[in-house]
């Protein structure tokens, strides 16, 4: 791995100009590296990130890889990783021209990682640094406990999928803002509404009450007000004490709440594991907005390497060149899904929207066909309403808020379905729909959507651990739930329980087969598993 | 991080994540490492497999609504008939876009990858496989029957080429050599006229190919794999049976240090012969089922190329057990034939979970005492259509026990 040279560094630095003058925005500075597809194999396990710790895994995956490259050589152009400062990784065999656009994509990516809000929380990273330290620590633990800490890596994995992003999230998102303290938020949004359940008017009255102190004395009416509300509730304090505002009495996850309340964990003799549990989950949690932007980010960076580079004078002489190089990475496919195509298609289609100001409640409440096509408010700055869009969405939000009907007729897009021909034994694919709700269906499917599983905390007691699946008329995947109970078995250190629902299809006299649902108890003891019906 | 270009993988090899797997078993946890492949097919013979572990870090994930077990005929066709993908073009809803053949399914993953290229062909994989298999799964190691020493021939063939003379002139070599030699001398002349009269030819320009003595290893074992491709081994079944015949076909070759060939049968209710094992991996066809028309097939192969005189013989058989022959009358009488030729008969019969009863096959080999009075030639092994690698292997045992 060596850093690109002088002159290829100049052709990036020229992109950054160019890039940062047609709006987008990332740090100045940045890190080229040239690897070899060995390298790039040898990587592609740890998401890329040189410095991530060791597992076995990654070695399976990396022999994987190697076996499949011998077969079916590829050639990846570039990967970035979201890190500060942004590392990106190319191949050592491309031509100037080839490097400025490959540079532009990789600009788009930086955009996207330093500005979409699905990112906060990795913003203030060096993660690079971080993963460094953390690998290291692994590393020294292993010398301690050998293969117990693979097992605890393996069955903190076997759950580092149903993190709490979102949770995680939103405490970025608010923590700075929020004005009021946790006791005030607590007593006016729990305790009055969810304990006393108080009548409207009493709320009110207890609002009022409080305005009124802080009005006679801003620093100190607070505490005024609820040396008062002692006497009125002298259970608050202590209700508020046990309320989940401390660590680990709110936990975001079954990560945290493993992390906190296990009794295994807190052993003595354990309390290394967790510090294993920390990594495997700051870790997944620093990749969770990668997985739910893959249509946003390839597209938005596809958008911008065509946009720039066909502005750009070093193109001169290699229209033909980019046009096939682009072709390959953009083009629909007749038969599959392209996220670079449908993202750099979709960014496309927005901008003629936010020109013509057709995004706008206006637009939609015309239902003249005529009208509508002759809609056009001639809207100047319809790019700046591009990055608002890389600002503010995720792929599920930007499918469901622009794929609408327009865009699959523009770009002449249908759902497939397959369909066995027994006479011919083969597969017959057939165009199914070509209504943008299907194909908005069938895209959000392909999404990333772990399952919501969360501690029942009140059905948890005695060493008795109970997780509630929640239902989304989706089964889990039935043959791994075995194994990924056991994991939690022994994190817990006790009997294991998943209330879940088990849905399949039975085929009836009707055409439709009919769905049949059962609420099923997994429980996992001793490393057996037992399942009855609810 | 400049310098340290390769200390970020510390690679594990095959045999280290192997050994880790076992220790896993004796600290109470599941073994978590299969042996997977990665199979290019190609045809005549130039497959390319290429073996490599697996592992599936389980999770909770979301799965597809599935039917259930029972009603597994409907999984044939596509759940729900739910939309699989995206696609564009002009083509109105209901059309057919194109169609594939059953079995190509899957194969085209990994990208196109295009020409031959030299590296890994199939026997020196499937030779690691076998030496795998035969070291980490204890399979047994073949005994010497000392009747057939590995032995090699000599024959005369025109392979090498030679500048000069020669027995024949290699036309298209010795053409290539006259245009860089004039191209050389910038005598080319103009392409739309060309004269051959006034290409300078150099005697060594002419190539030719040359008797010269080659090595030719003889094979010592021959083995003849039989797949039941009818409707009913639709799935798992046609799966499991290709593993396992994979696995046999990597130990022989391993245990016979390569100079293995194996001939491929494949039969519904009529048996027939294919070049590869691409076609025999492949080929799915719907019929019925009768088991005896592949044994009369090999007996006839044997027959008629007199090769019991020159091969350990192995026959290997996987079918799900149906047979439209009920008490097998002719099966057996086929088997009575092989028996005496043969090193071993291996036959393994797919339980279908859903099945109560013994399969045809099963019932007719057990009533026959075939199998106890040549307990040393035919062994028979079932398996269910669920089973695991490590069943395949146990079922493998089974069929290559000497007992």
């Amino acid at each position: 791995m060596n850093i690109i040279s002088q002159h290829v560094k100049g052709i990036m630095e020229e992109c950054k100009k160019h890039a940062t003058d047609a709006g987008l925005k990332f740090d100045d500075e940045s890190l080229e590296y040239i690897v070899t597809n060995q390298d790039m194999l040898e990587l592609s396990p740890k998401h890329m990130i040189p410095t991530l710790y060791d597992y076995w895994v990654q070695d399976v995956e990396t022999l994987i890889a190697k076996g499949n490259y011998k077969l079916y050589p590829s050639n990846p152009y570039e990967t970035v990783i979201n890190t500060r400062p942004a590392v990106s990784f190319y191949n050592d065999n491309n031509p100037d021209w080839l490097n400025v656009m490959i540079f532009y994509h990789v600009l788009g990516h930086i955009d996207m990682f330093q500005n979409n809000t699905f990112f906060k929380h990795t913003w203030n990273d060096d993660f690079l640094g971080k993963a460094r330290a953390d690998k290291r620590l692994v590393n020294r633990l292993r010398s301690e406990h050998g293969r117990w800490v693979d097992y605890v890596i393996e069955f903190t994995r076997g759950i580092d999928n149903i993190t709490g992003y979102y949770r995680e999230l939103s405490f970025f998102n608010q923590g700075l803002e929020s004005v009021y303290s946790d006791r005030l938020n607590y007593y006016f949004d729990i305790f009055l509404q969810n304990i006393k359940h108080v009548p409207h008017h009493e709320y009110l009255k207890n609002m009022e009450k409080y305005n009124e102190y802080i009005k006679n004395n801003r620093e100190l009416g607070e505490s005024l007000f609820f040396s008062e509300i002692k006497t009125q509730y002298p259970e608050f304090e202590s209700l508020f004490d046990q309320s989940g505002t401390e660590p680990g009495k709110n936990p975001k996850d079954l990560m945290e709440y493993l992390l906190y309340n296990s009794p295994f964990l807190n052993r003595d003799e354990n309390m290394w594991m967790k510090s294993v549990i920390h990594i495997v989950r700051d870790t997944s949690l620093y990749f969770e907005p990668q997985r739910r932007t893959q249509i946003l980010n390839e597209g938005w960076a596809s958008f911008w390497h065509e946009r720039l580079f066909l502005n750009d004078k070093r193109i001169a002489g290699h229209e033909v060149d980019f046009a096939k190089v682009h072709a390959k990475v953009t083009s629909l496919q007749r038969v599959g899904l392209n996220p670079y195509a449908i993202g750099m298609r979709l960014f496309e289609y927005i901008e003629i929207i936010a020109a013509k100001g057709s995004h706008s409640y206006e637009f939609q409440k015309t239902y003249n066909i005529e009208r509508r096509k002759q809609f056009n408010k001639k809207n100047q700055k319809a790019t700046d309403f591009l990055f608002k869009v890389r600002e503010e969405h995720c792929d599920f939000t930007l499918i469901n808020t622009y794929l609408d009907q327009d865009f699959v007729n523009r770009y002449k897009l249908f759902t497939v379905e397959r369909r066995l021909n027994e006479q011919r034994r083969s597969w017959e694919y057939i165009v199914k729909s070509r209504k943008s709700k299907d194909y908005r269906q069938m895209l959000t499917d392909t999404l990333w959507h772990p399952p919501n599983i969360i501690v029942d905390e009140e059905k948890t007691d005695e060493g008795k651990l109970y997780l509630y699946h929640v239902d989304e008329e989706k089964p889990l995947v039935s043959e791994y739930i075995n194994n990924t109970m056991i994991g939690i078995e022994y994190l817990w250190g006790g009997e294991v329980n998943l209330e879940t629902s088990d849905i399949y299809l039975e085929a009836g006299k009707e055409e439709k087969p009919k769905v049949i649902k059962e609420r099923k108890l997994y429980t996992m003891k001793n490393t057996k598993l037992r399942i009855r019906t609810l | 991080m400049a310098n340290n270009s390769h200390n970020y993988v510390q690679l594990k090899t095959i045999d280290e994540l192997l050994e880790r797997d076992k220790i896993r078993e004796s600290d109470g946890f599941p073994r978590k490492i299969r042996l997977g492949r990665i199979i290019k097919p190609g045809k005549a013979g130039k497959d390319k497999i290429i073996v490599v572990p697996t592992t599936i870090e389980e999770k909770f994930y979301h799965d597809q609504i599935h039917y259930k077990p029972e009603d597994s005929s409907k999984q044939a066709g596509d759940g729900k008939g739910d939309p699989i993908s995206g696609g564009t073009g002009d083509e109105e809803e209901g059309e057919i876009l194109g169609e594939i053949p059953i079995h190509y399914e899957g194969e085209s993953e990994g990208g196109a990858g295009k020409g031959d290229g030299e590296g890994h062909n199939v026997t020196a994989n499937t030779y690691d496989l076998g030496k795998i298999l035969t070291e980490k799964f204890k399979l047994p190691n073949l005994k010497d029957k000392g009747k057939k020493k590995t032995f090699k021939r000599m024959v005369y063939d025109l392979t090498d080429k030679n500048r000069g003379f020669g027995q024949v002139l290699d036309k298209k070599a010795s053409l290539k050599r006259i245009i860089q030699t004039n191209r050389a001398l910038d005598r080319m002349p103009d392409l739309s006229d060309i004269d051959t009269e006034d290409f300078i030819i150099d005697p060594r320009d002419l190539v030719y190919r040359i008797l010269s003595r080659e090595k030719e290893y003889e094979s010592q074992a021959l083995v003849f794999f039989i797949r039941d491709y009818s409707a009913s081994m639709y799935g798992n079944a046609t799966e499991i049976v290709t593993s396992q015949h994979l696995m046999i076909y990597s130990w022989l070759t391993y245990q016979y240090s390569k100079q293995v060939e194996s001939r491929f049968i494949l039969h519904d209710d009529t048996a027939k012969e294919v070049p590869d094992f691409y076609t025999y991996y492949n080929l799915s066809i719907a019929g019925g089922t009768y088991v005896a028309s592949a044994y009369k097939l090999v007996n006839e192969i044997v027959k008629k190329e007199n090769l019991s005189k020159d091969y350990n013989i192995y026959i290997f058989h996987g079918t799900d057990g149906d047979d439209s022959e009920a008490v097998g009358t002719e099966a057996l009488n086929e088997l009575k034939t092989m028996v005496s030729y043969a090193n071993r008969i291996g036959i393994t019969v797919v339980n279908s979970s859903y099945r109560k009863s013994k399969s045809t096959v099963q019932k007719y080999m057990e009533d026959s005492q075939l199998l106890a009075s040549h307990r040393n030639l035919i062994h028979l092994s079932t398996i269910n259509d669920n089973a695991d690698e490590q069943h395949i292997i146990e079922g493998l045992k089974e069929l290559i026990a000497e007992s």
